[in-house]
């Protein structure tokens, strides 16, 4: 019999008030996961931030920080790999033309959340759909 | 945000005392911090003790912090620094800007 495994969909006004919320989903996800043999502390944690930054990303720069409008969060495995996405339903943003944090602009107040997804997922792609986009980044679960 | 300060000698210790300093509350923080030092305070203490979780714009926050400190000729560090928070500092590269102590008593020595 095939394995069920947790998949999450849920939406949220676009207010950062609700990062903690989504952070701790992911990190209960993480938590569940009964056969990843790493460090679970950790990847709970970095499941936590890379949601927490996602969806700060699109309350405040896809959607312009429009209260009235929703973030949707969508969360689940793929064979041995973990997939997260965050809906937005703004004008988007270029995720190609984010500069890469280094010695000259260490001390930029901005600019590290994108960075920080990148170095703690497998992969990051941002794509356009009807009505909004989707960051979607995924990770091997060994 | 859930902040309290307290003075010993001359050096000014926020506590920050929120579990998660975050793109919700840490706009709080970077306005405390531009506040004590536009007040002519030089040596701020910045106490994490407390925080379980830092997102970039926590990170941010402190960076601005910094860089407040630096214009006004004055000083901005950090203690108290949880495991997972510290290792935000160095993924970032963050802990080679900021000085870095166990703890506040620690940290209050230096100044």
């Amino acid at each position: 019999m095939e394995e069920k495994k947790i998949q999450v969909d849920i939406k949220v006004p676009n207010q950062t008030r609700y990062l903690s919320l989504i952070g701790k989903i992911g990190e209960d996800i993480a938590n569940e996961l009964y056969r990843y043999s790493g460090d679970r502390e950790t990847l709970a944690y970095h499941i936590n931030l890379v949601l927490t930054e996602a969806m700060a990303n699109a309350i405040r720069h896809a959607n312009a920080s429009d209260p009235d409008k929703i973030v949707r969060v969508v969360i689940f495995f793929e064979a041995d790999e973990l997939v997260i996405q965050v809906h937005d339903s703004g004008q988007g943003f270029d995720i190609n033309n984010i500069p890469t944090p280094n010695a000259e602009n260490i001390l930029e107040d901005r600019g590290r959340g994108i960075s920080l997804i990148r170095s703690l997922m497998d992969s990051v792609c941002y794509r356009t759909m009807k009505g909004g986009n989707i960051l979607e980044m995924t990770k091997k679960l060994q | 945000m859930n902040m309290l300060s307290e003075k010993k000698k001359d050096v000014t210790i926020l506590y920050v005392r929120e579990e998660r300093l975050d793109a919700h509350n840490s706009g709080d923080l970077k306005t405390e911090l531009a506040s004590l030092f536009e007040g002519k305070e030089k040596s701020i203490l910045v106490d994490l003790k407390d925080v379980r979780f830092i997102d970039s714009s926590g990170l941010g926050a402190l960076v601005s912090g910094f860089k407040n400190a630096i214009s006004h000729q004055g000083n901005l560090k950090l203690s108290g620094l949880q495991p997972q928070v510290k290792s935000m500092f160095e993924l970032t590269r963050l802990h080679r800007v900021f000085e870095i102590f166990t703890s506040s008593e620690e940290a209050l020595e230096t100044f």
